[in-house]
Formats: structure tokens, C-alpha cells, sequence
């Protein structure tokens, strides 16, 4: 017998490990119309909503995937016998402006923080975090630098459109009020929606991590 | 004299100048060139006392506030229509401040594997369905890593070459591609296990390169194994020598 789309569709969600795309479901279900498709997977993630589940489907790198909820990492993380790995402050500096600011050479990304990156780069790439998308048309032909669709999935980004707007230069007030560090306090939580349990991030280090399939796992 | 040893370090010249900016609450658009200076002087000091090297870019931005605080002196210069010296730091700390607050947002973020996560693959069973299932693309510097390790583990020992040998990126194509023909996949490694010279591995690398360039060959690596996978971009029919004389 004929199964429901929503569920024979949240079946694929539950056994994906990647991201999928409504188009990558209709690949696998060609006989259903893509809006049928986008609809069942609306249907499914405020079912889940209603539900009040540990989980959610979640929509990343132009994907939808099944993630817990924040608020429940320390008994996952025990589970899974790991600590969160870390990226240091430099780094996701660095990260950061390559995010905003892609297509980036280096010499401009040496050029907002002021120190030498070449170390940082490598480790980035090797951490699948960004790539490597050309070289410019300029003397000694420089690396153009951007981000990779594993950034999107671990920052929890939908596409890069949704990178989180930046304040205004002129927001930022001569005390500093503008809150130009790390924020110790979440000033900013309308940004972002639902952030319940969240832990204050560290100021020297800020954890990160794969998903745990990477060459580092 | 009293000193307050309070090491704090600094990841670039930028980081310090707001450091000692937040720390005399001074504005951005007005910073106070001698007192910013004078500190700024006192701690490169304090990092030569304490025998820390002291990173080239700190005493770039040394001279920049020197100069600037010279030109802040010269009259005439502070009357209105000219530009004020000290854009030259403001302009880069205002970018400096915006790129921490970029980190920021993104430090803030359900980072997945930290505060969130999704299903582990499933293991046990993965061996039987890894020659078909799930495979992901390989990136450059995954196949980087495993042509060291095969270079790593065939040194080419003691032999005695007699021959100087002459290798074309173009024969070892066919080579790849003739192997290919029989089995459709086969393992990265096996591309090399004739190869007796560095020269001839370093070949058979680029020719592989190549097929991937040209569309002839895909590669790809299992989510779970370090193994890397050439598999046949091509069908039965396919003049495959052709394509390689047309573009290599």
C-alpha cells in the first residue's frame, strides 16, 4: 500500500546524514510535484514544533535536516564520549571574515586583522570550513578564499544570505556599549529567535565542531 | 615604583590598540594620540623586558602612532579642512571592531556538534553497503594526504635504475583509463602499485588530476574509511583515448 509523503519523506530525513534538499527528494521521488514535496516538509517541521520533541527539522545548506535541540549537548556529548572540538579566537576571526567578505584573498584578510593568517588558512581548509575558489587576476595570481557548504551546516546557516546582519559602524559608542567584543551577555537574542540554555560563549576560545565524520574524528 | 604585572596577550598590534582604547574609555573618533602612544610604547616595552619577541607588526604600528602623533603636532594642520592624521588607525580599528563582532555572531550561532547535533552514521552494518552506498566526494587536500601516504609508504628503495625513464602524464592517462575499463572502480592505491620511481608516482598522480579535470574519472572517499576511490565517469563506448589526445 501507497505510503503517506510526509512520511515516507521524514523516513529519508531520519536516515540522511546529510542535509537534503526538496530537490534531492524529488530525485528520489519523482512522481511527486516539488510543492507537494515542500509542503510535506513545512507539514513535518511544525509537527515537530507541536510535538515539543528533543528535536527539530531544521533548514541548513539549503537542506533540511532532523537536529536535537539546543540544551541538550551535555548528556549527547557524554553519550558520545567527546568533548566539543574547539576553534580558537584567531580562527574564527578569521573564518568570520572570510564568511562576510567572500571572494577574499589573503592579503585583505591580513589586512582587517592585522597578523600574519597563512597557519589559520590551512587549518580551515583541512577542517573543510573553507575553500579555495580561484585565483585572482592580480600580480602572483593570489588564492581566492570562500566558505564551504559544511560552514553552512555547522553554523547552523540556511545559505549565506542568512548570516546574521551587522550593526552599522556608527552604532558603536566610544564606551565600547556598542558591544564591539564577544557579547558576555546575549544583547542580541532578537536576532536570532529561540535561544533558551544556550551557554555563554567563552571569550579566549569558541567551541566548534565537524560532525564529527571528518578526518579528524 | 610599582608594577602590576598583568600579561594579557595580544594577537596583533590592532588587538592591543583597542585593548588600551576600551581600557582608557576613550572615543574611537577621538582617540587621545599621545596617552594611546605613550602606552602603547610602555607595553612593547614590557614584552621586550619579559624577553617576548616582539612580532615586526607591533613595531609597523609603533612608527604609524609616532607618526601620527609628530603631524597631530605641526600647526595648522587641525583647522578643519584637512584630514585628521589619526583616520589612518581609526579607519583599520572600525573594521577591527566590526570583525569581532562578525565572530561574535557566529560564536553565537547552535553550532552543530556543540550545542546541537544530528544522527551518527551507522557503523556496524556500513561495510557491506560501503561499496555501493554512501560515498562523498573527495577535496583536493584529502587526495593531497593520501598521495603522501602512498609516497610515504613506497619509497622506492635500492634499486639499481639502469634506464633514465621517461614518463608522459598522457601514457600514464591511458594507463588509469585501461585499468579502469576492466573494473570501473578500483582503489587509489592501485593506480600506483606498478610505479617503481618517484618521478614515475608524481606522474601517475598528475595524470589522475588530469582524468578528474577532464571529466573522465570521478573520485570518491566512504564516510567512514580513509579509502579513496577511483570510479569510471565513462561508458563502454566512449573513445576514451580521444578524449585524453584532445586534452592533455
Amino acid at each position: 500500500m501507497e505510503k503517506p509523503l510526509k512520511l515516507i519523506i521524514e523516513a529519508l530525513l531520519f536516515t540522511s546524514s546529510k542535509p537534503l534538499s526538496p530537490q534531492e527528494i524529488h530525485r528520489s521521488l519523482p512522481e511527486s510535484p516539488l510543492s507537494d514535496i515542500k509542503a510535506a516538509l513545512t507539514g513535518l517541521q511544525e509537527e515537530y514544533d507541536a510535538m515539543q520533541r528533543s528535536f527539530c527539522l531544521k533548514e541548513v545548506a539549503e537542506g533540511y535536516q532532523i537536529r536535537t535541540k539546543s540544551g541538550y549537548a551535555p548528556y549527547v556529548l557524554r553519550m558520545l564520549k567527546r568533548s566539543p572540538a574547539r576553534l580558537s579566537r584567531a580562527a574564527l576571526e578569521t573564518l568570520a571574515i572570510i564568511a562576510y567578505k567572500q571572494p577574499i584573498i589573503r592579503q585583505e584578510i591580513e589586512r582587517f586583522r592585522g597578523v600574519d593568517v597563512g597557519g589559520i588558512l590551512r587549518t580551515l581548509l583541512e577542517k573543510d570550513l573553507i575553500r579555495i575558489m580561484g585565483r585572482k587576476p592580480l600580480p602572483g595570481r593570489p588564492l581566492i578564499y570562500g566558505t564551504t557548504k559544511s560552514f553552512l551546516e555547522v553554523f547552523d546557516l540556511k545559505d549565506l544570505e542568512s548570516l546574521p546582519k551587522l550593526k552599522e559602524m556608527k552604532d558603536f559608542g566610544p564606551d565600547g556599549e556598542g558591544s564591539v567584543n564577544i557579547p558576555e551577555e546575549n544583547t542580541q537574542l532578537e536576532m536570532f529567535g529561540e535561544k533558551e540554555n544556550r551557554p555563554v560563549p567563552a571569550r579566549q576560545e569558541t567551541p566548534f565542531s565537524g560532525n564529527g565524520e571528518g578526518p579528524e574524528a | 615604583m610599582e608594577y602590576e604585572v598583568r600579561l594579557e596577550i595580544f594577537e596583533g598590534p590592532l588587538d592591543l590598540l583597542l585593548h588600551l582604547i576600551h581600557k582608557n574609555e576613550v572615543d574611537i573618533f577621538d582617540i587621545p594620540i599621545t596617552t594611546i602612544t605613550d602606552q602603547y610604547l610602555a607595553y612593547l616595552d614590557m614584552m621586550k623586558a619579559l624577553n617576548i619577541n616582539v612580532a615586526g607588526d607591533f613595531l609597523v604600528m609603533a612608527s604609524t602612532l609616532i607618526h601620527i602623533k609628530s603631524k597631530m603636532l605641526l600647526p595648522g594642520l587641525n583647522d578643519g579642512d584637512e584630514e585628521d592624521p589619526r583616520d589612518e588607525i581609526t579607519r583599520p580599528l572600525l573594521e577591527y571592531m566590526r570583525l569581532k563582532e562578525m565572530a561574535g555572531e557566529l560564536s553565537e550561532r547552535e553550532i552543530l556538534g556543540k550545542d546541537v547535533f544530528i544522527r551518527q552514521d551507522v557503523s556496524w552494518h556500513q561495510a557491506e553497503i560501503d561499496a555501493e552506498g554512501a560515498r562523498i566526494d573527495v577535496n583536493l587536500f584529502q587526495l593531497i594526504d593520501a598521495f603522501r601516504r602512498i609516497m610515504d609508504q613506497n619509497q622506492p628503495g635500492a634499486e639499481l635504475t639502469f634506464k633514465h625513464q621517461q614518463w608522459s602524464v598522457k601514457e600514464k592517462s591511458q594507463v588509469i583509463i585501461g585499468i579502469l575499463k576492466e573494473k570501473r572502480e578500483i582503489l587509489f592505491e592501485e593506480i600506483f602499485s606498478e610505479n617503481r620511481t618517484v618521478s614515475e608516482f608524481i606522474v601517475t598522480f598528475l595524470a589522475l588530476l588530469e582524468l578528474v579535470h577532464i571529466g573522465l574519472v570521478k573520485l570518491f572517499q566512504s564516510s567512514h574509511s580513509n579509502d579513496i576511490r577511483l570510479v569510471a565517469d565513462f561508458d563502454e563506448k566512449e573513445d576514451t583515448d580521444n578524449t585524453i589526445s584532445m586534452n592533455l
